[in-house]
């Protein structure tokens, strides 16, 4: 069975590194952190998380939760996507605002939010409310934004045929939706689900088992599950959760995830039949059932075909009561000036609130933002070290892919936040213990991205290049110096972005643990975070989440995205 | 049988776009009249706005200036009497060929049960019978324009417009496509009043069209409207049938005018900046070793066209490079080589490039250029720098392709070199052979 290259890959629009809008967005992030901390004033000092049962038996429904807070931030993120890409795209005000937004949004440290989220949520909601709501919206969060990227773009380049055809042929929104728009970004969006499913399923450990100080934010769910048994220690009950819980992302992955790529084959635009299309045996048993031949020539065909007159009737009606209105974007402007002057008279305040933040709190974030740099650097380091050889080897060996692809595949699908706690056990009598872990905790968050872009990096060096290298004779450093190296660079790059976005991620979670009964911590950004959040000290909150969001983006633009411009114009190949 | 009021009517149609402070005419005061029965073929160089000129009459694109008549009344928005078939076909890949069909006639709001019925006749009529259920990506090149004929004719078109509809197919399926629709149009067994096929090949007009209109370009405008009264079936090589194309050869290639003229004036300066046409130096190279293999060194370009199985687009190309550079010159659809065309195709490789760089410095664009470069710190200027000087000159999607002939022409000729990860364009000098060979057109190969 031929495993498809997975390419992870966060879209990086070419631009000015800083422009107006993005201070704009950061500035409008900062007011939505001081209204959080605001709120977070009247959060109740001491929290009562749940029981978490420990029991087997438990864990079919803690799993069922698991998967209904994913499904619930999934639906909203794809409705959300669509809405969003959609506006963007045909609309070129919007698109003027909205694109520059969601650039901003897709490199921000989403997990540094959480603590201002719960709290906040918590001060307004019951607790087990507050907490379910954080998680879908730290999980939506999570996968809204490559989701909206990749729909932005497929609406962006239709071909330009295509779209006359259905403009000639007069087809009209719902039916160009159906026929053209969705079709043309369905691999798109079922890739980027897969790969929002993956991360969101490290936010959501992160989520369930999130506690600071004397607040329990724990929801019941695996998360909890297997941060309880490594608190107790319990080595089979972590065996079982651990179990449970690749065993929802492996019959995820059979069920859902490669029949739907089996099924996108047909969206491709490529007018040749490919060679080795996605096989997955559940499509084809689906496919072959009487029962859904029959489900679909007698309940599916009929029902679409009565949604498309009924919801064609009612645009040509809309359409008829749109000319009527005409329009005048008065109350766009309206809003778009009560925005701003929230937005400055918000700024204003959040500033007031950073002025409370002492000399010796801005020195800490310095310090702790240079630590974390520090770990984030290490672990993509190590994870590159161990990354490129690696995955040359199973790139180019397609007997050697054949075997190890599903393996590591199996490995990568387990998120390293419902592993921490497993590896605290392990390292918390080190000498150094949670400064390890958190390195390797980023590691493991991140060197999937980089293993199996490498991967897809490798597989895609032309057979006829590589016959040439060993023509020449090049010895293997040669080799790599002229041939793989290069070949790699743009994959290796699109993999490192990705890998260092969840890299400061994981930090929020890796350096401040309660464990034990005892509270660890060590020097760095999201110790701090945690810190703040933990003794109340909302202006150092504020302060110290800011600071990472700014010192991310600011990374991102000027190293990330130089690197990027690069690796797509000089390296590709073609 | 032309009947009042035309079908279709165009009346001082002009498409304008501004970049800066320039104006550029895509089409410029086109008056045209389609009339019931008519098959019009509109042919003429790449870059005329024939394909926008199609797009106006079917109602896609909306002139800058000028009015469309539609039977008499102002046209808005798209055409509801007219139909494209595609030049890329434009079938949506997801959908077997019937479903490729029944969406034309879903989008009219036409029920299922009522549109199977006609789809099904339609691909029965176009000879796809029993491929209902394929995918696209199943057929041959030729069966999906036939999905696209059929996908146009579903909708009964009073109109059918026709985009370079067999440029993308093989000869052999472009030939046997032809005939098919010639057969439907002349039997009268479809609904169309009127076809408007845009073409880049001029044989395929005069087998085709019941009028020719001939456009040229900067400004894209109409030269000449030419009836073509041959009886059908026409012969591809009957004496009248070749007449025809050597005229209208004669008319698209124009003539050698006086240097001056040829040449256009420098960016910069008052007068048109010639625009290099989109040639390669091996293309070049090939057409002038044939010619000077044929005897007498000069033949008809109709002739040109069938032996070296390019285009008429392509070849026009060809032939005004040629002209500009002085290799050839061409008289009443005639090309014939200069001395010097005969020198260069028959010198070596070195030689050539000498000759090549000689021609090149006379030409007012290249001049301009060097001179510049000649003044500039280093001998070297940033690629932004120079389009911006050129933005002045063409259309903006046009002056990123005239530097890309440039810088292609120039490093052939050894004149400039381009550094690709700096983005500059410099000087090349004869002491430093070995700058910036990277990249290089494998021409001199």
């Amino acid at each position: 069975m031929a495993q498809p290259a997975r390419l992870f890959k966060t879209e990086q629009p070419f631009q000015r590194p800083l422009s107006a809008g993005d201070v704009v967005v950061l500035a409008a992030l900062a007011v939505l952190l001081y209204v959080g901390a605001r709120l977070a004033l009247a959060a109740p000092e001491v929290l009562q998380g749940p029981t978490i049962s420990l029991a087997p038996v438990a864990l079919p429904w803690y799993a069922f939760l698991s998967l209904g807070r994913m499904t619930a931030a999934y639906v909203l993120s794809i409705l959300f996507s669509l809405l969003y890409g959609y506006l963007a795209a045909y609309n070129h005000r919007a698109e003027q605002v909205l694109m520059p937004l969601l650039d901003v949004l897709q490199s921000v440290p989403i997990l540094s939010f959480l603590p201002v989220v719960l709290l906040s949520l918590s001060a307004i909601l019951p607790q087990g409310i507050a907490a379910e709501l954080a998680a879908i919206v730290l999980i939506f969060t999570s996968q809204a934004w490559n989701l909206t990227f990749t729909w932005y773009q497929s609406l962006t380049t239709i071909p330009k045929e295509l779209r006359e055809a259905t403009a000639t042929f007069r087809l009209n929104a719902w039916l160009r939706f159906r026929n053209l728009e969705l079709p043309f970004a369905a691999i798109g969006l079922i890739w980027n689900s897969m790969m929002s499913w993956a991360g969101g399923w490290f936010f959501l450990m992160a989520a369930e088992s999130f506690t600071v100080g004397q607040r329990d934010f724990r929801l019941p769910g695996l998360g909890s599950y297997l941060q309880e048994a490594a608190r107790q220690g319990d080595v089979r009950a972590i065996a079982w959760g651990l179990i449970a819980l690749v065993s929802v992302v492996i019959l995820l992955d059979q069920l859902v995830w490669r029949p739907l790529l089996a099924w996108s084959e047909r969206f491709k635009l490529e007018m040749v039949e490919s060679e080795n299309p996605t096989s997955s045996w559940f499509y084809s048993a689906l496919r072959t059932a009487r029962l859904s031949e029959w489900l679909t020539q007698k309940v599916w065909l009929p029902l679409r075909e009565g949604l498309d007159a009924w919801i064609s009737r009612r645009l040509a009606a809309g359409e008829e009561g749109a000319r009527a209105r005409g329009s005048r974007p008065w109350g766009l402007y309206g809003v778009a000036f009560g925005g701003g002057l929230v937005l400055v008279y918000g700024t204003w305040r959040a500033v007031q609130m950073l002025g409370a933040v002492p000399w010796s709190g801005w020195g800490a974030i310095g310090l702790g933002v240079t630590a974390t740099l520090l770990r984030v650097t290490a672990a993509l380091v190590i994870a590159l070290a161990w990354t490129l050889p690696v995955g040359v080897a199973i790139g180019t060996n397609p007997t050697l892919s054949a075997w190890l692809q599903p393996v590591v595949q199996i490995m990568a699908s387990v998120p390293a936040t419902a592993l921490f706690p497993v590896l605290l056990l392990v390292l918390v009598g080190l000498p150094g213990g949670l400064s390890l872990a958190a390195v390797l905790l980023m590691l493991m968050g991140t060197q999937w991205y980089l293993l199996f872009n490498v991967i897809a990096g490798a597989s895609a060096i032309p057979q006829d290049l590589k016959f040439t290298t060993s023509l020449m004779r090049l010895r293997a450093w040669q080799r790599w110096r002229t041939l793989i190296l290069p070949a790699l660079f743009p994959y290796i790059i699109t993999g490192a972005i990705t890998a260092s976005g969840g890299a400061w991620n994981a930090s929020i979670v890796a350096e401040h643990v309660a464990f034990g009964g005892q509270t660890l911590s060590t020097v760095g950004i999201g110790a701090l975070i945690a810190q703040a959040t933990a003794t109340g000290n909302y202006p150092l909150l504020l302060a110290s989440t800011l600071s990472m969001v700014l010192t991310v983006v600011l990374i991102n633009r000027l190293v990330w995205r130089p690197l990027y411009r690069l690796a797509s114009e000089r390296f590709r190949m073609e | 049988m032309a009947t009042n009021p035309p079908l279709l009517e165009l009346r001082h149609v002009s498409q304008v776009y501004t970049s800066g402070e320039r104006r550029f005419y895509a089409v410029r005061d086109i008056n045209l009249a389609i009339n019931e029965g008519e098959f019009v073929v509109l042919v003429g160089p790449s870059g005329c706005g024939k394909s926008t000129l199609l797009r106006i009459i079917a109602g896609l694109q909306r002139p800058t200036e000028g009015e469309v008549l539609y039977r008499g009344t102002p046209l808005q928005g798209v055409n509801p009497h007219a139909s494209i078939v595609f030049q890329t076909f434009a079938l949506f890949p997801w959908l077997t060929v019937l479903e490729n069909v029944e969406v034309a006639l879903q989008a009219r709001g036409v029920p299922k049960k009522l549109r199977v019925p006609p789809a099904l006749d339609l691909l029965d009529r176009v000879g796809l019978d029993g491929f209902e259920n394929a995918y696209p990506r199943e057929l041959s090149g030729g069966m999906r324009q036939k999905v696209g004929f059929a996908r146009a004719m579903a909708v009964e078109p009073e109109l059918l417009c026709l985009d370079e509809p067999f440029s993308a197919l093989d000869v052999l399926s472009a030939e046997a496509l032809r005939g098919e629709l010639l057969e439907l149009w002349l039997s009268g067994k479809i609904p169309t009043r009127a076809i408007l096929m845009v073409s880049h090949n001029i044989e395929e007009a005069v087998l085709m069209a019941s009028h020719i209109v001939v456009m040229e370009k900067e400004p894209g405008r109409i030269v000449t409207h030419l009836p073509i009264n041959l009886p059908h079936p026409r012969q591809r090589k009957s004496p009248e049938f070749l007449n025809i194309v050597d005229r209208l050869y004669a008319i698209l290639a124009g003539q050698t005018k006086a240097e001056p003229l040829e040449l256009g004036s420098a960016p910069g300066e008052p007068g048109t900046t010639r625009a290099l046409p989109h040639v390669t130096i091996n293309d070049l190279t090939g057409l002038l070793e044939h010619l000077d293999e044929m005897p007498g060194n000069r033949t008809d370009l109709f002739r040109l066209a069938e032996e070296l199985k390019v285009s008429s687009d392509h070849l026009l190309l060809l032939a005004e490079a040629a002209e500009l550079l002085g290799f050839c010159t061409i008289a009443q659809g005639d090309i014939a080589l200069t001395p010097l065309g005969e020198a260069f195709a028959e010198a070596s490789i070195l030689a050539r490039k000498e000759i090549f760089a000689s021609r090149l410095r006379r030409l007012p664009l290249f001049k301009w250029l060097l001179a510049m470069l000649q003044a500039a710190h280093r001998h070297q200027l940033e690629w932004e720098v120079v389009k911006t000087a050129l933005a002045l000159e063409f259309p903006p999607d046009e002056v990123e392709r005239q530097l890309e002939i440039v810088v292609d022409w120039g490093r052939y000729a050894e004149l400039l070199a381009y550094d690709d990860s700096d983005e500059v364009l410099y000087l090349e000098l004869g002491a430093t052979p070995a700058v910036a060979t990277e990249g290089k057109p494998p021409a001199a190969a």
